[in-house]
């Protein structure tokens, strides 16, 4: 009889409430109370930001304030787009930025299919400390790290050079050799978090997928590309996805701190964020111009996600972001 | 027997494991071996993997004058709990309403919370927002008030929300419990996993900031441990007392000269890490778990 009841209550249908009448319902009353501080939070925070966007086609003072401020019109954008600046930023960004999610996605998942091999649960859990712990430090660490390796006169590739009787280089103000810096950076400090995301989805798939490729005479590399690989395929897609749709945005921390923000290297480290950062930092005179960079960036991230998402659902929508 | 044959068979994948690594281990082998070195020796043969004698002089330093390190490590200390508790209770009480059944207005709430993942003002606006009209820097809040709500947080709250079964709350809505309570009785502390994890990556995003003391802090009272790391990297004066007007705090001994600058830099950096690597790496499935689930369409 007990056990009947509680089927019951299980089963049945959600108290139907009357949509027009939710302010007689304490409870609805409760619930959207709740969501008052962080709503109004977003609104402060992440709304009246938006508005502010304005200044983009004002030239603002401070002492005139955003809404006192003279209009402009285009002039900041044009200005924007006629400087130098301008297809500097762009091309350092989406080159660098393409060249990070090309290697850091094939060394993720090949890492990720490296340890799904290895079947020594001891090494598996050593591998996996060692490989998170680059994701828990800050780009501060990392540019330490860096300067230890590239000063040039103490840095320890530099004393490595000349005890081979070769030249010691001076890393800081040879532009050439820091495309391929940063990707290093960038791998070393991503390569692992995002290895063990895919492994984590790995861990999902049916040992029976493999017994069975087994039967029908699968040798191991079939076996990963037939079963492992399509098997974390949504992940990969979603992971794409969310790099491409960010595609004009760079991580401002492996800019700024791992350059140093020295002036010599901006012609090959120099991208959209630390440009706006450096403008903003020039005092009233930039803050329009770094307010233009800025929303055409927020303009054009948001056509990226858009259309990604847009055809990733035509391909696949179960990996859709929305 | 099968796991015999394979752990052979694998040896190459052992042997690019051990690679990676040593590649991953060995910049903070590098940092710990030169804040280890004596001045004299990094001045003449560089910063070199193993010491040509131990030296402690740069953590005696250090310790010496411990108020600069002392007080970051104060203030990253307090930010981050504070903010964090406070991110968490407030994301939760936004995400559980969403995740009821028959909340009204779910699809306004919901797109008003994600379009803020997809549009954001940028840099200046919120820049001219918190400095000439909230005045939040040169205060503690800056680090707190304007990141309490992660989105994407929000999401990934609701998602394990929507799995904690009806039932558990509606029963307890019979006895004319209130939301609040069933909230803060009975869901919250059903989701220990989920508000750990939450948590947990919302800590090292703070533990881990340096940008917001960099733009909006200019009282070295209030600055971050990592800003402060920041600076001495450019500018090593910072730690010797010395506040950015140049004056001398009383109680500095040392001169310039007698500065083991290179050394000091990098045993500064181990002292930042070293909590942290001691802590975070235990919690690490959680962050892994923080990165797998969660998404926008629920």
């Amino acid at each position: 009889m007990i056990n009947n009841q509680k089927y019951k209550m299980k089963t049945a249908a959600p108290p139907k409430l009357n949509q027009n009448k939710w302010y007689k319902n304490k409870n609805m009353i409760q619930l959207l109370s709740m969501c008052a501080i962080p709503l109004l939070l977003l609104l402060i925070f992440n709304y009246i930001p938006m508005g502010g966007l304005v200044i983009a086609f004002k030239d603002y003072r401070f002492d005139l304030g955003i809404l006192g401020s003279n209009w402009v019109g285009w002039k900041n954008f044009e200005f924007l787009i006629r400087s130098n600046d301008f297809t500097r930023i762009t091309r350092n960004t989406l080159l660098l930025n393409s060249l990070f999610i090309a290697t850091g996605t094939v060394g993720a998942v090949v890492t990720a299919l490296m340890l799904y091999e290895v079947s020594v649960r001891l090494c598996i859990k050593i591998y996996q400390t060692i490989l998170i712990i680059p994701y828990f430090l800050s780009w501060v660490i990392v540019g330490y790290m860096t300067y230890a390796l590239l000063n040039p006169q103490y840095g320890f590739i530099n004393v490595v050079l000349k005890s081979f009787g070769m030249a010691g280089i001076d890393w800081y103000s040879e532009p050439k050799y820091w495309p391929a810096i940063l990707t290093l950076a960038y791998l070393w400090k991503n390569i692992g978090i995002n290895c063990i995301t895919y492994y984590a989805g790995m861990m999902g798939v049916d040992r029976s997928y493999y017994e069975a490729a087994e039967v029908d005479g699968a040798n191991r590399f079939q076996a990963i590309w037939h079963v492992t690989l399509p098997s974390i395929r949504p992940l990969i897609i979603i992971m794409t996805i969310l790099a491409i749709g960010n595609i004009f945005r760079a991580d401002f921390g492996l800019f700024y701190q791992l350059t140093r923000d020295v002036g010599k290297l901006y012609s090959t480290t120099d991208v959209i964020d630390t440009y706006i950062y450096r403008t903003m930092k020039i005092g009233t005179d930039g803050l329009s111009m770094s307010a233009a960079t800025g929303l055409l960036q927020s303009v054009v991230g948001f056509i990226m996600i858009i259309l990604t998402n847009y055809v990733v659902n035509r391909i696949d929508s179960d990996c859709a972001l929305f | 027997m099968l796991a015999k044959k394979r752990w052979c068979s694998n040896w190459w994948i052992h042997i690019l494991f051990i690679l990676m690594c040593a590649a991953i281990l060995f910049p903070f082998l590098l940092i710990l071996a030169v804040s280890f070195s004596n001045e004299k020796d990094v001045a003449l043969y560089g910063y070199q993997l193993i010491p040509k004698k131990i030296d402690f002089s740069a953590y005696q330093y250090l310790f010496k004058n411990p108020d600069t390190i002392l007080r970051a490590y104060g203030v990253t200390i307090l930010v981050t709990v504070m903010g964090t508790v406070l991110s968490v209770v407030l994301m939760s009480m936004v995400a559980y309403p969403l995740s009821k059944r028959n909340m009204v207005f779910k699809q306004g709430i919901t797109f008003y919370i994600f379009f803020t993942m997809l549009f954001s003002g940028g840099l200046v606006p919120t820049y001219i927002l918190n400095t000439q009209y909230l005045h939040l820097n040169n205060t503690i809040w800056i680090y707190i008030l304007p990141s309490l709500i992660n989105v994407w947080h929000v999401f990934l709250l609701r998602t394990f929300f929507k799995s904690i079964p009806d039932s558990i709350g509606e029963s307890a809505l019979l006895d004319g419990a209130g939301e609040y309570r069933i909230f803060f009785t009975m869901i919250l502390p059903l989701s220990k996993p989920a508000l750990a994890t939450v948590a947990l990556l919302g800590a090292l995003t703070r533990w881990n900031d340096w940008f917001t003391a960099m733009l909006y802090i200019s009282d070295d009272k209030l600055i971050t441990l990592q800003y402060l790391l920041q600076r001495i990297l450019l500018n090593i004066q910072l730690l010797q007392g010395m506040s950015s007007s140049g004056n001398m705090v009383p109680g500095s001994i040392l001169s310039m000269a007698d500065l083991p600058s290179e050394t000091v830099r990098m045993a500064m950096a181990i002292i930042a890490i070293g909590p942290m690597l001691l802590v975070f790496p235990f919690f690490q499935k959680y962050f892994v778990k923080g990165l797998t689930i969660g998404s926008v369409k629920g």
